[in-house]
């Protein structure tokens, strides 16, 4: 296969298609827009759906309808426009309708600024919207990645009828990288026996809904939701270990945050610093278990973030504070350097062991 | 193990993410390891512009260039900004007709071209930047003249194809400068 | 014997929760004989509101979507864009349609997106207890306008078909009644228009029907009808705001 250079946001688009995704719905703003841009080109020559909605708000329901339809289908935003699609990402997960949306994250909180952020992380992986609910949401830290997790994400979303979110960040999405673009027809199908495509008279009438007014009968649909959560955890986790089967010190970041901390890793080794890195791939499910395997050899970790902390909870919650958790971060668009994160390490090198 | 780190500024409108491209593009051709990051948003209309381009033999950590080892700069305030952030034995690229200073380090190697004036003369007046990527790769070799036909076909949109001999011209004027 | 009377197969037979003497049954009838007489169930879908007919989908035999509050219009768009060659519905009340949902109903209305829209206006706000609505008449006494729906401090009521006829877009919009027997009949030619006219691909038909909540206006139900036809039909008038291919035709 061939490697082309591509920008982020251009290389999502494109995996989206070759997943079978014939439907984009979206509104624009940056630093994601781009993916808008490409489906306007795109979508019209293959005979699908690029539709600018009127609203966040109204892509999301036009996300809801083609995935009560059955279709692949997706929306891309960034920050304050994922906010505004929390109510209709519920109503996805309380329906049990797959649908992929993209975080290109940046400042908040507000209308904040335009450069990369991470600060989205409580609500992409704590359920943004209300009610009980999970998202499955993979973290690209490549070009690539934001390739090959799109058609993942799919075919998560489908396997598991839940949605997906792609989390990235502004870097992520304006950088360019080479990629192998993912084949045509990518990514695992399943049927869909429950959508609503017209009974054709020939069976009862299928209903895409999230109201249980009779309080039994809803326990039992978020038992059943948190029962496939259980699988999810259990079979989808993805993780990168780098470094870490001899580490002291254990970095752990993702998307763009882990690409300053290799670098930073790598000018510790060369100190003969042994520090290594954990880079979640899967935010939810999240890679406790890595984490608690590392926690009992490892002197401490160091949470590297562009939020105020956020994933440090999970570290803190996922190696039972055995460790100290350090913070290492930039916030409102600033991205930490690989100095700060290099200092980081060395700081924690020569505390008490 | 060669692992370069180039950053290109100007002001919007120079083609600094152009200039950033082509030699991410001939990176890809060279099967080089690769990064490009524009600075994006309201600043690329009017203000400053920059782009991060790594080119490597090794993969490629983070994509931000924060000590470059090339250092392209086309209007003042980004030779004021970033000539500190240089790395030690690391070059510089001037565009001499709109920066009257000069580099106040030593322990950098400074070039400087009129490319603005030479774009003007050419009749070529919007391809300053190719000048100073001529420039740049005579000076470091970072990426290779030959097949640069091809990797700019690649850069240049599918409607603008028809630029790309004068794109080389440019280049091919800042390389011959001395 | 000959049957004469019989429920039409669009809806199933799940009983319907609506109080008495409200009109929803009536519209939901007239919504189901249009399925039925257009031989169009076993390609249609339905989308449900939030509000009163939330539960519609339990009551039409169709696939049904339940969509969130004034989302319908935005889900049907999904739907109708997924399936180009399926029947698409909604039917919103007041509140969903008018008030939180307007841009929703707005955009689909300008875009013509080829999609049938049963708009229930009884000017209440009624699965919440009687609340104002955006279509509650000046004056009007709710549980969120105890003096009287005052228009210096919350304006006026929205009237949904002359707002939407002055798009350029929108392919057909008409205001019916179901107070007399004469008004449901021609609801329900109206009804049936705006489903031919999908199926037509002629695009956005909205009919608005002029309903009654007895419970939440503390009338009995003969008294609601009356007041459809001495306060809101005034208020609301009659008739059809936009028939594009009539006009096109002349």
């Amino acid at each position: 296969m061939s490697k082309v250079l591509m920008k982020g946001n251009e290389a999502i688009a494109e995996a989206a298609i070759r997943a079978g995704c014939r439907h984009y719905f979206g509104y624009p703003i940056t630093p994601q827009t781009e993916i808008a841009a490409y489906m306007a080109k795109r979508m019209p020559k293959i005979g699908g759906t690029f539709l600018q909605a009127e609203s966040e708000i109204s892509a999301i329901n036009m996300v809801y309808g083609v995935s009560s339809a059955g279709l692949r289908v997706m929306t891309s935003s960034s920050s304050p426009g994922v906010s505004l699609k929390q109510e209709g990402i519920s109503y996805l997960a309380g329906s049990d309708l797959p649908a992929l949306i993209v975080n290109v994250q940046r400042g908040g909180p507000g209308l904040g600024g335009i450069q990369p952020s991470q600060s989205d992380y409580y609500q992409a992986t704590k359920g943004g919207g209300h009610g009980d609910y999970h998202l499955i949401v993979l973290a690209p830290a490549s070009v690539q990645e934001m390739a090959d997790f799109t058609v993942k994400a799919f075919e998560l979303a489908d396997k598991y009828r839940m949605p997906a979110m792609l989390l990235a960040d502004g870097t992520m999405g304006q950088m360019m990288e080479p990629v192998v673009l993912p084949a045509e027809n990518s990514g695992k199908t399943y049927e869909k026996p429950w959508a609503v495509r017209g009974t054709e008279n020939k069976r009862e009438h299928n209903i895409i809904n999230s109201l249980y007014l009779v309080p039994e009968q809803l326990e039992v649909k978020n038992l059943e939701r948190y029962e496939r959560y259980k699988e999810v955890e259990k079979n989808e986790t993805l993780v990168e270990e780098y470094l870490t089967d001899d580490a002291d010190i254990c970095v752990v970041a993702f998307g763009i945050a882990a690409r300053v901390s290799k670098n930073a890793i790598n000018a510790a080794r060369e100190k003969g610093i042994k520090a290594g890195l954990i880079r979640p791939m899967t935010l939810w499910p999240f890679p406790s278990e890595a984490i608690a395997r590392a926690a009992e050899r490892v002197k401490g970790f160091i949470s590297v973030e562009l939020s105020m902390g956020q994933m440090i909870d999970d570290i803190r919650l996922a190696e039972s504070c055995k460790k100290p958790v350090v913070l290492c971060n930039r916030v409102g668009g600033m991205i930490p350097s690989p100095e700060q994160v290099l200092k980081a390490i060395e700081d924690m090198e020569g505390g008490e062991r | 193990m060669a692992y370069t780190q180039i950053l290109i500024a100007g002001f919007g409108g120079q083609g600094v993410l152009f200039a950033g491209k082509v030699l991410a593009y001939k990176g890809l051709e060279e099967e080089k390891q690769i990064s490009w990051l524009p600075s994006y948003g309201p600043e690329m209309r009017g203000g400053t512009a920059n782009c991060s381009v790594i080119i490597s033999d090794t993969p490629v950590g983070s994509p931000i260039v924060s000590v470059p080892d090339i250092l392209v700069v086309m209007n003042l305030p980004s030779f004021d900004k970033y000539e500190n952030a240089v790395n030690a034995g690391g070059s510089v690229f001037i565009d001499s007709t709109l920066i009257e200073r000069k580099a106040e380090r030593t322990d950098i190697n400074a070039y400087y071209i009129p490319a603005t004036k030479m774009a003007r003369d050419l009749g070529l007046p919007t391809l300053a930047n190719m000048i100073i990527i001529g420039k740049v790769i005579r000076e470091t070799g970072v990426i290779d003249m030959d097949g640069l036909r091809d990797a700019l076909a690649k850069t240049v949109s599918a409607k603008h194809q028809d630029l790309i001999e004068a794109n080389l011209k440019a280049i091919e004027a800042g390389y011959n400068y001395i | 014997m000959a049957v004469v009377f019989q429920k039409p197969k669009a809806l199933t037979d799940a009983p319907l929760h609506y109080c008495p003497g409200c009109t929803h049954g009536i519209i939901h009838r007239l919504v189901a004989e249009a399925i039925d007489d257009l031989g169009i169930l076993g390609k249609t879908v339905g989308i449900a509101p939030v509000g009163c007919a939330v539960m519609a989908y339990d009551y039409f035999a169709c696939d049904m979507v339940e969509a969130a509050h004034g989302r319908a219009p935005a889900v049907a768009t999904g739907l109708k864009r997924a399936m180009p060659d399926r029947i698409i519905f909604t039917y919103q009340g007041d509140g969903d349609l008018a008030s939180i949902g307007m841009a929703e109903t707005v955009h689909a209305a300008t875009r013509n997106e080829n999609i049938t829209v049963i708009f229930v206006n009884n000017a209440i706000y009624g699965m919440t207890g009687g609340q104002m609505a955006p279509t509650s008449l000046p004056g009007q006494v709710t549980q969120t306008s105890p003096y009287g729906r005052d228009v210096k401090t919350v304006g006026y009521p929205i009237k949904v078909c002359e707002l939407l006829s002055a798009l350029d877009a929108p392919e057909y919009i008409e205001r019916v009644a179901v107070n007399n027997v004469k008004n449901v009949l021609n609801a329900k030619r109206a009804i049936k228009k705006a489903f031919q006219n999908q199926i037509d691909g002629k695009g956005f038909s909205l009919i608005e029907v002029v309903s009654s909540c007895p419970t939440n206006w503390g009338m009995t139900p003969q008294k609601a009808l009356d007041w459809v036809e001495s306060d809101m039909i005034p208020y609301y008038p009659l008739g059809v705001y936009r028939d594009k291919s009539a006009k096109e035709a002349k």
